[in-house]
């Protein structure tokens, strides 16, 4: 039921946006990132195994499963930020917008520039609000500061914390809670304005509130951007998400729409893993 | 079970443990009290031989062969040039291979080779150093015993130490800073300038001071480059011959059986030394406290 009225209120917003905009968002509704026959190895652990999806624009896909089981190292090899970990190799292809990231010709700055990621923890950095928002548009060459304070104030709008912070934004982020912190790092994820935004469990360092502000915050960004996230909360990919991917042991057991999936899912293991039988 | 209660709650057995462990933290109170003990005759005996000639006469005096007129403007200055050069040679070679080594290098054979051999480095006895001073600057580049081959002698010795304290401190920088500025499409060397090394500067001063003590209280080398204590003239550039405060001391403590006051300039001149790397060492507390950050 609930989600019959959660689909009627998306119905409804469209239709009370310009024409314009609607039909563009029915258009853009296409495959954004289409991963084919992706395989993973940490050195000779095989941690993807024969990865196949396609991920849509404009909708929040969770990726769940029980730990180790692959789902932070399938959402790093979206940005490569899995390259950090030395001894990494892969086979298969990630097209994102029609091109292989996973081609050597691919610039990996180019790409995270477009794929934002939030972090399990809270990362800011130590310095100020101010500065942790303007970090992304500095580094990508902009450098007025009637530009950036403009950025500044979208930003932190964007993820919900303006009214907050607006009023220490020369104070360090350090001050603020670990809730108030990942919105930080949300804001500046944004400000460097991402088509696509990766979460790898945001709210598994939060507490319930905290947790509870941020996928409201979800929900009202989805309308602008991809979300991927990577969770272990389930009732949290029930609550927030289009889709659902479910993983276990490097392989995609399940990938269909939400509702599906947590009422009637197609797949023995997924049944046994929803319903608290493992993991 | 109750037998083993019984047992383990014995008046006599908790004493005994009791008792031991008073035993080891009294062995151990009296170790830091030997170093300690040693410290201040050390410095009891050098205050009470020195301070009486030490005075403003004896800091601002050119070098003489009568005690009483002498004076270590010369070893000061010669000092203060040598570290003209160790400084910045120091800092940016020092860090520049910890940058690469940390930030940079792959992981691997030729990474592990490396870092062993920089460890090894920081062992070799200074005199080596000397040795390689001499061959290298002073005699196949021709500098002579001047202050550049000097100070680069001495920045070879202290590169290895800040070396490896500069990697240590970029390791110390928390990991998912990096990761927030690479997430961003930050380059490498953006995140170095912008994350990295903003908070790495304190721990790096810190060991770049340490290296700088080092480095000025060194003589071995010194010795082998042929640096005089002689009345030479002042220096006032690079190619400039001079002496150095340990040297001073060294000369003077070498000819005490001559004149027996060179004994006491000797110490005046090592309270000099001491006082300089007090107050070095002051510095490096300082920043680290200062700029000391809790992630």
């Amino acid at each position: 039921m609930s989600t019959l009225t959660e689909k009627g209120i998306k119905i409804d917003l469209q239709t009370s946006q310009d024409d314009k905009e609607a039909l563009s968002q029915i258009k853009e509704k296409s495959v954004i990132y289409d991963t084919k026959n992706l395989d993973l190895w940490y050195g000779n652990s095989h941690a993807l195994k024969n990865i196949n999806l396609e991920i849509l624009e404009n909708e929040v896909t969770a990726i769940i499963g029980p730990s180790g089981c692959g789902k932070s190292t399938y959402i790093k090899t979206l940005n490569r930020m899995v390259e950090l970990v030395p001894g990494v190799s892969t086979s298969g292809s990630i097209s994102y917008k029609n091109k292989n990231i996973l081609d050597k010709s691919i610039k990996v700055e180019d790409l995270r520039t477009q794929v934002g990621m939030v972090f399990q923890k809270p990362n800011p950095f130590p310095k100020s609000i101010y500065e942790n928002i303007v970090y992304g548009p500095r580094i990508h060459g902009i450098k007025k500061k009637a530009i950036l304070d403009e950025i500044v104030e979208k930003s932190l709008r964007g993820a919900a914390i303006w009214d907050e912070v607006k009023d220490r934004l020369h104070q360090n982020a350090y001050g603020l809670s670990g809730g108030q912190q990942q919105r930080i790092c949300i804001a500046r994820c944004l400000a460097v304005e991402p088509d696509v935004i990766l979460m790898d469990e945001p709210t598994s360092a939060l507490d319930p509130i905290s947790t509870l502000k941020i996928e409201e915050l979800m929900k009202e960004l989805k309308k602008q951007y991809t979300i991927i996230i990577v969770t272990h909360n389930m009732q949290q990919a029930a609550r927030i998400s289009d889709k659902t991917v479910f993983m276990l042991n490097g392989e995609v057991v399940e990938f269909s729409e939400t509702d599906q999936l947590f009422s009637n899912p197609s797949d023995k293991r997924t049944e046994d893993y929803i319903t608290g039988r493992f993991g | 079970m109750a037998k083993s209660q019984a047992v383990m709650r014995q008046p006599n057995k908790i004493n005994a443990r009791v008792r031991i462990n008073t035993f080891w933290k009294s062995i151990f109170f009296l170790s830091t009290l030997f170093g300690l003990f040693v410290l201040a005759i050390l410095i009891y005996r050098v205050v009470a031989d020195g301070m009486a000639w030490l005075d403003l006469s004896f800091l601002t005096s050119r070098l003489s062969t009568d005690p009483n007129t002498a004076g270590i403007s010369g070893a000061i200055l010669g000092t203060l040039w040598v570290m003209l050069v160790v400084i910045p040679v120091t800092l940016i070679v020092g860090v520049g291979t910890a940058i690469y080594l940390e930030m940079y290098a792959k992981k691997g054979f030729m990474k592990s080779i490396i870092e062993t051999n920089i460890a090894n480095l920081a062992g070799v006895p200074s005199i080596v150093y000397g040795l390689l001073g001499l061959t290298v600057f002073v005699r196949l580049m021709a500098f002579g015993n001047v202050v550049l081959a000097g100070g680069l002698t001495l920045s070879l010795l202290v590169l290895p130490i800040l070396v490896v304290s500069a990697q240590e401190a970029l390791r110390a920088v928390p990991g998912y800073l990096e990761e927030a500025s690479y997430g961003m499409g930050a380059t490498k060397w953006q995140t170095i300038r912008r994350i990295i090394l903003p908070a790495a500067i304190p721990s790096i001063l810190t060991g770049a001071i340490l290296a700088m003590s080092r480095a000025i209280g060194e003589t071995a080398p010194l010795t082998v480059l042929g640096i005089p204590a002689l009345l030479i003239p002042l220096p006032g550039g690079l190619f400039d011959t001079f002496t150095a405060l340990p040297m001073q001391i060294y000369y003077w403590t070498l000819d005490s059986s001559l004149v027996a006051e060179y004994a006491n300039l000797a110490a005046a001149t090592i309270i000099v030394l001491l006082v300089i790397l007090f107050i070095l060492n002051s510095i490096a507390i300082f920043i680290r406290n200062k700029y000391q950050q809790s992630y």
